[in-house]
């Protein structure tokens, strides 16, 4: 089974979000991560590989910097890297790192692809469905669990009332919850080896994508501060206990 | 005229997601010309209430394929976008609109802009970035229409008395909006309209540490009596609790007059969620975490020995 598994390169939630003076997002500042949301879409691929053979490609869209994010995939143990990097994807919306990462996939399908539930810096949440839809093949979102049964996958898919149970024939993509899997930390061994490992950095016009394919639709007219919090007084939990039912009775809520 | 529309889901129990009502609402701001498709089985009762928030007509997808397989009403929805060409399309932002939503994008090319927090004309539309530190306006380009995914609780629902006309949909879904299955289901909760109505929120996160550190908030909230339990993404997504308790981006908004953030650091993704509230109270280890600058009362200390005592606090006036 080979298994694609996306990875977005984001700043580092630590890291202080900045924009820069075109409103856009500083994304190449050179503390960028793997965005730990995709972490579990690859432990999962990770897992599948190693019970069903195949391989695990991990591909990235983003600055030059994105590397980082491949390599740290590759350290875990995927087997091998693509980057998409081009000028004329900064600033791109959903719909244009949709395009392109369904592009990557003709270039090479797989029998599955999975993907975070969002990313942790832009949370957006739509671009693996989108791609699953352009390239026509069946999605599920939010899965906690799989199994493949007889060239099929039975999923489990997290809900608002609890989980379904889904069955989703192959090809397929998933989007894969935290509750799915416990990441592996790369060993040095992996971290070593990551170097090695083949990677494949492509332009638009590798992809044949037209530069009008992926012009953002969405432009950032004005950006605002908004009012900030008052702040309150700190506590220990001496104080802090009687001063919360305090607060919950000036609340008139006892 | 311009036309908005809405798309409003309707879940499995057979009630319309409130956010319709709100999105119908901002709708009828931007244009005469507001219609909706509800998706899902009873979505037939919900046309009266959407008719009386304004919308002139509704299309009705009255068919459990909704929840059977996951995302197809993209498909419905995509056919009559295709052939009534409105310029505006409102999701409420919820998982599953989300993946309707980006179905439709593959669907139609058009933009797709997740997290609005308001429409301010038919191609612009507002958002909050950063836990809400910055307020965000966007252009929206590129061909019609364009579609938003609007944060529950974004507006007030107004009705305004009318009455909608209300046409049937067919269901011919494609084989690919059949391919993913539905097989069985399990429910883990059944509080989530309580959360958004709730006077105080008690929500707990990462540093609950798993589902049993869940039941000591079960108790607290079980104390105050007018409380419901809620989850940061981080205890959700951990599978320690159900999505639907889930506050924040993505997940519910509340507005409680009491919130309690119980091991929860204040990620920016849980703080829209839940900085509408009037009183915000935090209960964490770290001093420094985020969410003690945005609350009005900070407690630092180990909540599993903060908590109990609590409840017993609470216990011992709410008897006197």
């Amino acid at each position: 089974m080979d298994v694609v598994v996306f990875a977005k390169y984001v700043p580092t939630p630590e890291g202080t979000p900045e924009l820069g003076p075109d409103h856009l997002l500083v994304r190449d500042g050179g503390d960028g991560a793997l965005d730990p949301g995709d972490t579990y879409g690859l432990e999962l691929g990770l897992r599948l590989v190693e019970a069903h053979g195949g391989e695990v490609t991990v591909v990235s869209m983003g600055p030059a910097g994105a590397i980082a994010a491949v390599q740290r995939a590759l350290a875990m143990g995927a087997h091998r890297g693509v980057l998409v990097t081009d000028p004329a994807l900064r600033g791109a919306d959903a719909l244009a790192t949709a395009r392109v990462l369904a592009a990557c996939l003709r270039r090479r399908p797989a029998d599955l692809v999975l993907a975070g539930i969002e990313s942790t810096d832009g949370y957006t949440g739509t671009v693996p469905v989108t791609v699953a839809e352009l390239l026509g093949i069946p999605s599920v979102t939010a899965v906690r669990a799989v199994e493949v049964v007889d060239g099929a996958l039975r999923v489990e898919r997290q809900t608002e009332e609890g989980a379904d149970e889904v069955a989703c024939p192959l090809p397929a993509l998933l989007t894969v919850t935290a509750g799915a899997t416990e990441p592996r930390f790369p060993s040095l061994k992996g971290i070593m080896g990551a170097k090695q490992k083949p990677v494949e950095t492509l332009a638009l016009a590798d992809l044949g994508i037209d530069v009008e394919d992926v012009r953002p639709t969405q432009r950032v007219v004005a950006v605002a501060d908004a009012p900030p919090p008052a702040g309150g007084e700190i506590v220990d939990a001496e104080v802090g206990i009687a001063r919360i039912a305090d607060l919950l009775v000036e609340a008139k809520v006892l | 005229m311009a036309s908005v529309w809405v798309v409003a889901p309707v879940d499995r129990s057979g009630a319309l997601h409130p956010a319709s009502l709100e999105l119908c609402t901002k709708a009828r701001s931007l244009t005469e010309d507001v219609a909706v498709v509800a998706v899902g089985p009873g979505a037939a009762e919900a046309a009266g209430p959407l008719g009386d928030h304004g919308a002139r007509r509704v299309w009705v997808w009255d068919d459990t394929a909704a929840h059977d397989h996951p995302g197809s009403a993209a498909a419905v929805v995509a056919d009559l976008v295709a052939e009534h060409r409105p310029s505006l399309l409102l999701l409420p932002m919820t998982y599953d609109m989300r993946d309707v939503a980006g179905r439709l994008q593959a669907r139609l090319g058009s933009t797709l802009m997740s997290n609005a927090t308001d429409l301010l004309d038919l191609d612009r539309a507002r958002t909050e970035i950063f836990g809400g530190t910055k307020i965000v306006d966007v252009a929206l380009e590129g061909p019609e229409p364009r579609i938003v995914l609007v944060r529950p609780r974004s507006f007030e629902a107004e009705p305004v008395g009318g009455t909608a006309e209300v046409v049937e949909c067919s269901s011919d879904l494609p084989e690919l909006a059949r391919a993913v299955r539905v097989s069985g289901r399990r429910a883990e909760a059944a509080a989530a309209a309580k959360l958004e109505d709730a006077r105080v929120v008690i929500a707990g996160g990462r540093g609950l540490g798993g589902p049993e550190g869940f039941a000591l908030l079960e108790e607290l909230a079980g104390a105050i009596g007018t409380a419901a339990v809620g989850a940061s993404r981080a205890a959700v997504d951990a599978g320690w609790v159900p999505y639907s308790l889930q506050i924040g981006q993505t997940g519910k908004t509340v507005k409680p007059d009491v919130y309690l953030a119980v091991g929860i650091s204040g990620a920016l993704q849980h703080v829209v969620g839940m900085k509408g509230a009037k009183r915000i109270v935090a209960i964490n280890k770290d001093a420094e975490a985020p969410i003690m600058r945005m609350a009005d009362l900070g407690v630092v200390g180990d909540l599993f020995e903060i908590v109990p005592r609590l409840t017993e606090e609470i216990r011992r006036r709410t008897a006197s």
